[in-house]
């Protein structure tokens, strides 16, 4: 059990003008840790993810994360160039939309790859050779790396665009809606291939949904979120059985039985 | 003898928003302790709270009142107060839980599903499994079955993957709610074997068990979940 947590958020709010995206939201995140946030469209959490992922700039609050030299670095006071070197190196962006994270126009291999580029990799044979391997992990025949994905259908897309952001190794990854719009059986593909990642490399994780079926798989703890607050955090398995807030109930409650 | 469980004072009450916030008072002033090497049975018609205590006592339901103490890891943990990480840790290492129904995931195996708690622990991939294999025919699950995903199977075979999940580890804490309930007379016998192994060795169990038959067979002592009824406290 790692003493010292990845991230620590405190009081994190987010306003656009006057209307509020997210407010006081705090929370520390360990590593190997899974954390899910759900609640329903408006409720805040993509605005949240922005703010962890430093795609939004907080309007009040401080995040800060464990580098790999051991130090705290303030994010809001980090540079540009080195706030993208970690989104680009040691941590991950799954986008609900894989056109989002993805550039449909160059090779599958071409989109892993680049991420080893971007770390200073130079060696062709050795970048094709992890674009493979991972292209296997994530399980998109090696015969599909020189195809765009373009010509992928939806699932594939998906899976090629964790392959994309876990070939850095990073320690940290933000998922939106990963499993958003795709159909059931590629679902479950697309969650048993992430739990076993997550597992198998000890990654931290964030991930928003609004499934409570997905948030049950893949998360250790949960955040529910309501009108841009946190009205109920804790272990994933004690919020879904045993729900304390009005708002959770509502929401396991209209939960579909299959 | 060590007493790696301790149940003082324990409270619960469920209040229920989407009906006008009724409050519906469980249990209260649980109070009970497992010693190594013994199995205490919790007792009691339906509806008394039996499951509710085995859960607050895993961490899947919360506590209002009181401490549940566990041994971990040479120090003692108060469960009803811990933060998740460290609920995680316990179940990883102290506490194993056989649950009356298992809840599948998709695409992954009975064999692989039995052997993640020892994975979990650090054993190799190889050693799990073969642990696992050995505790699916001991259960006797035909062998057909080990290598598909248990959503399919009846409810006996999946309750074996699910007793086989639990039993797999050394943890010293198990929790059993109703392991035998959709089992037959023979695979009945072979968890009763199982549960004397577990003593044998000083786990502390808590089980639920409707059938006399068992718990007459594995039961150390017997607490009338009744007593714990919050009115019997009010009055």
């Amino acid at each position: 059990m790692s003493a010292v947590p990845l991230l620590k958020v405190r009081d994190v709010s987010k306003f656009y003008g006057s209307r509020i995206g997210c407010r006081n939201v705090s929370f520390e995140l360990y590593p190997g840790e899974v954390l899910a946030v759900v609640g329903e469209s408006g409720s805040g959490k993509t605005t949240l993810l922005s703010c962890l992922s430093t795609r939004l700039m907080p309007s009040s609050g401080m995040i800060e994360y464990h580098m790999r030299d051991g130090q705290y670095r303030d994010l809001a006071h980090m540079g540009e160039a080195a706030r993208r070197f970690l989104m680009r190196t040691d941590w991950g962006f799954v986008h609900q939309n894989p056109a989002d994270g993805l550039r449909m126009t160059v090779s599958a291999g071409a989109n892993v790859g680049e991420r080893l580029m971007a770390v200073g990799d130079r060696h062709y044979g050795n970048i094709r050779a992890s674009a493979s391997d991972w292209l296997r992990r994530v399980e998109i025949g090696e015969d599909r790396i020189d195809d765009q994905p373009r010509a992928f259908s939806g699932g594939m897309r998906q899976r090629l665009q964790i392959a994309r952001n876990l070939v850095t190794s990073p320690r940290l990854v933000f998922m939106d809606e990963p499993t958003g719009g795709l159909d059931v059986s590629v679902q479950a593909r697309l969650l048993d291939l992430v739990r076993g990642l997550v597992h198998d490399l000890g990654l931290a994780a964030i991930i928003v949904t609004h499934d409570l079926a997905v948030a049950r798989l893949l998360s250790h703890r949960m955040m529910v979120m309501k009108d841009g607050a946190v009205i109920e955090q804790g272990l994933t398995d004690r919020v879904l059985d045993d729900p304390r807030e009005p708002y959770t109930q509502l929401l396991v409650s209209s939960i579909l039985q299959v | 003898m060590a007493t790696p469980l301790v149940v003082s004072e324990v409270a619960k009450s469920f209040t229920m928003h989407l009906r006008d916030g009724v409050r519906l008072p469980v249990v209260a002033n649980v109070s009970f302790s497992v010693k190594a090497g013994e199995c205490v049975v919790l007792g009691g018609p339906s509806g008394v709270g039996k499951s509710s205590i085995l859960k607050m006592l895993y961490g899947n339901y919360g506590v209002d009142e009181g401490q549940i103490l566990m041994e971990h890891d040479g120090r003692l943990v108060n469960l009803a107060a811990a933060e998740p990480r460290t609920v995680l840790e316990v179940r990883r290492t102290t506490l194993g839980y056989v649950s009356q129904f298992l809840r599948v995931v998709p695409r992954v195996s009975a064999l692989d599903i039995v052997a993640e708690p020892l994975q979990a622990r650090g054993v190799v991939a190889e050693e799990a499994r073969e642990r696992a294999a050995a505790l699916l025919a001991k259960l006797n699950l035909p062998k057909e079955l080990w290598a598909l995903p248990p959503a399919t199977f009846s409810g006996g075979e999946q309750q074996r993957v699910n007793i086989a999940r639990g039993f797999i580890t050394d943890h010293k804490i198990l929790l059993l709610d109703e392991p035998t309930a959709s089992l037959d007379a023979k695979n009945r016998t072979v968890v009763v074997e199982m549960i004397a192994g577990k003593k044998a060795q000083g786990t502390a169990l808590v089980g639920i068990f409707h059938d006399a038959e068992v718990r007459d067979a594995v039961a150390d002592r017997i607490i009338d979940v009744s007593e714990f009824s919050p009115r019997k406290h009010a009055a």
